[in-house]
């Protein structure tokens, strides 16, 4: 993937956002029904864009092993399943988590830059992403410094994701704008621009570490910024929701939403991933369903 | 039912709310001379989905409470109901039931509640035992509760027949998810009844729906631990004797009419746990 850096973008460029009508839109995907065959391409679809996480202070080397075998086959028996596009995990999870997924078509993940608050100093943050990716990770996850985004000081950020994106090396950059502490649409769709504007690979809505995660209306206003962006530029920008889309329908609909506004150019696991813990399972009751008629229990299942 | 004239709309009840179907059906019921009675709701598959979702979240929950907990609630329902026998007298002689049946109908439910609270710190002393090995182990087994029971009650309109089909499961420490029959208002009156008795929310959903549609919903689910099916057609025990082959799920069948008064319904939705534990040399 080729990756430039872009002027620093102005305020005044991004354009306002109107709250009522973005999240009026969002809710019309929702109207939508996918049935049958269809409905079966679009859950296998969404198995294969999962990035499976696991960011927690109780992640063991067993665990991570685990979830690995998980993303590598997720429906034992079924080679039509899966495999999910990469397993995310903290930095010190990298090495087992290179070494679980090879040969495989699974990549590696890492959160780095002090997840999921970013309050560190820059040159610490950026040691962890060269650490990340000397431990063998194909992606990073940063998270922006919010609080320096809410006191005005946009360029601060930009040149952050600039070196961030510089120490990745040939790692992809995921961009977290952790929009649950962004307040308004408005400044998720100037952190969008910057963020893209500074090359990043992907942005991401959240942490999944503070009570409001990803939202459609908020991935719909990122998701036009990429268009924006797209239009302007000629550069695809990957996009990733993450943290609070649990169930296959929820998913479902983020697709549709994705095909309306991007086309189908995006619905691949190259330009389109979902951040999720508990979505796989989800996904992979509703295939079974598919397939059996029956409604699945999580006891068949397993959980990590 | 009403005594003001405005006619009430019964709903179903799901993770402790009174929402209409999701389909938005109802079916209308009329009073034994075809006078109108009330709306009730019918639910839909997806009704039962739903109700199994909220029933699985409870489930673990009502599991773990005390026995005496569960006790306390149990004489609470029937407090609660006793308390009401009025409205629910009214509400059976509405769909045919003459005053004297009705009274001893609702008494009977709610003597069945306080016979049944009794046993909540009780049927495990029964049904647990001390197993002879020929090892050095001290072996035991006790009953642990099934998990997440569907209820397809009886179908007369009489409440002692649901609360004998209801109680044994949820003392047991089941979720329950009860079908009742598609006119028996009722059966919805007595969700009010559990929601003013601190069941948690979920641990009992009711719906009011035609047999038919749901039945085989109830017995395929794979999320649904056990059955209790009680009817008298020999096809829809046929059938529900197959589908419920898939995720083995004990399926209890008995006939349509209230359950006899005996703990060992409570036994029905009980599994069996044997615990091999070592002891000294």
């Amino acid at each position: 993937m080729k990756s430039e850096v872009f002027p620093f973008p102005a305020r005044r460029d991004s354009p306002a956002i109107d709250q009522s009508g973005v999240e009026e839109r969002a809710q019309r995907f929702c109207a939508r029904s996918l049935k049958k065959e269809s409905k079966m391409s679009a859950l296998k679809l969404a198995v294969s864009m999962l990035d499976v996480t696991t960011l927690e202070g109780a992640d063991s080397v067993g665990k991570v092993h685990q979830m690995c075998q998980k993303a590598r086959q997720p429906l034992p028996g079924d080679p039509s399943v899966g495999p999910a596009a990469a397993v995310c995990v903290y930095p010190r999870m990298v090495s087992t988590a290179v070494k679980a997924v090879e040969k495989s078509k699974v990549r590696v993940a890492a959160v780095a830059t002090q997840f999921p608050s970013g309050q560190m100093r820059l040159k610490e943050r950026l040691a962890e992403v060269r650490y990340a990716v000397g431990e063998g990770a194909d992606e990073i996850d940063m998270v922006i410094s919010r609080g320096q985004f809410l006191q005005g000081e946009y360029r601060a950020i930009y040149e952050e994701i600039i070196a961030c994106k510089e120490a990745c090396g040939k790692a992809h950059l995921k961009v977290i704008l952790e929009t649950g502490e962004l307040m308004t649409y408005d400044h998720v769709r100037y952190a969008s621009d910057i963020a893209m504007a500074a090359g990043a690979d992907f942005i991401k809505t959240s942490t999944g570490k503070v009570p409001i995660a990803a939202t459609l209306p908020v991935t719909l206003v990122m998701l036009q910024a990429i268009e924006d962006f797209h239009e302007r530029t000629g550069r695809m920008v990957g996009m990733k929701p993450a943290g609070g889309i649990s169930n296959a329908k929820l998913a479902l609909q983020y697709l549709v939403m994705l095909r309306e506004i991007l086309g189908t150019k995006w619905l691949t696991p190259k330009w389109f991933r979902f951040g999720a813990s508990s979505l796989t399972n989800d996904l992979l009751m509703q295939i079974r369903k598919q397939e059996s008629g029956h409604y699945q229990s999580g006891d068949y299942f397993t959980q990590d | 039912m009403s005594t003001s004239g405005i006619p009430k709309t019964y709903k179903l009840f799901i993770a402790g709310k009174f929402p209409r179907s999701e389909s938005g059906r109802i079916t209308e019921v009329r009073s034994a001379q075809g006078e109108f009675l009330a709306n009730a709701s019918r639910a839909s598959r997806k009704d039962f989905r739903n109700s199994v979702v909220a029933a699985r979240k409870a489930a673990a929950g009502w599991a773990k409470a005390s026995s005496y907990l569960k006790g306390q609630i149990l004489y609470r329902i029937a407090e609660v109901l006793d308390g009401r026998s009025e409205q629910f007298v009214k509400e059976l002689g509405a769909r045919g039931f003459s005053q004297k049946k009705a009274e001893a109908d609702v008494a009977e439910a709610v003597d069945l509640l306080v016979h049944y609270a009794g046993w909540t710190d009780k049927y495990q002393a029964l049904f647990s035992s001390v197993n002879p090995v020929a090892s050095a182990h001290f072996n035991f087994s006790v009953p642990q509760p099934s998990g997440l029971v569907g209820i397809i009650a009886p179908r007369s309109g009489s409440l002692a027949a649901l609360v004998s089909a209801i109680a044994p499961a949820l003392l047991g420490g089941n979720a329950l998810v009860v079908l009742a029959a598609q006119d028996a208002l009722s059966a919805i009156s007595f969700a009010e009844v559990l929601v003013s008795s601190d069941v948690p929310a979920g641990v009992v959903n009711l719906l009011t729906a035609q047999r038919a549609e749901l039945v085989p919903e109830f017995v395929k689910h794979m999320d649904v631990n056990a059955v209790l099916l009680c009817s008298d057609d020999v096809d829809e025990r046929k059938n529900a004797e197959w589908q419920s082959a898939e995720n083995l799920k004990r399926l209890s069948l008995h006939p349509d009419r209230a359950l006899a008064r005996s703990p060992y319904h409570i036994l029905d939705f009980q599994e069996i746990k044997t615990t091999w534990h070592p002891i000294g040399v």
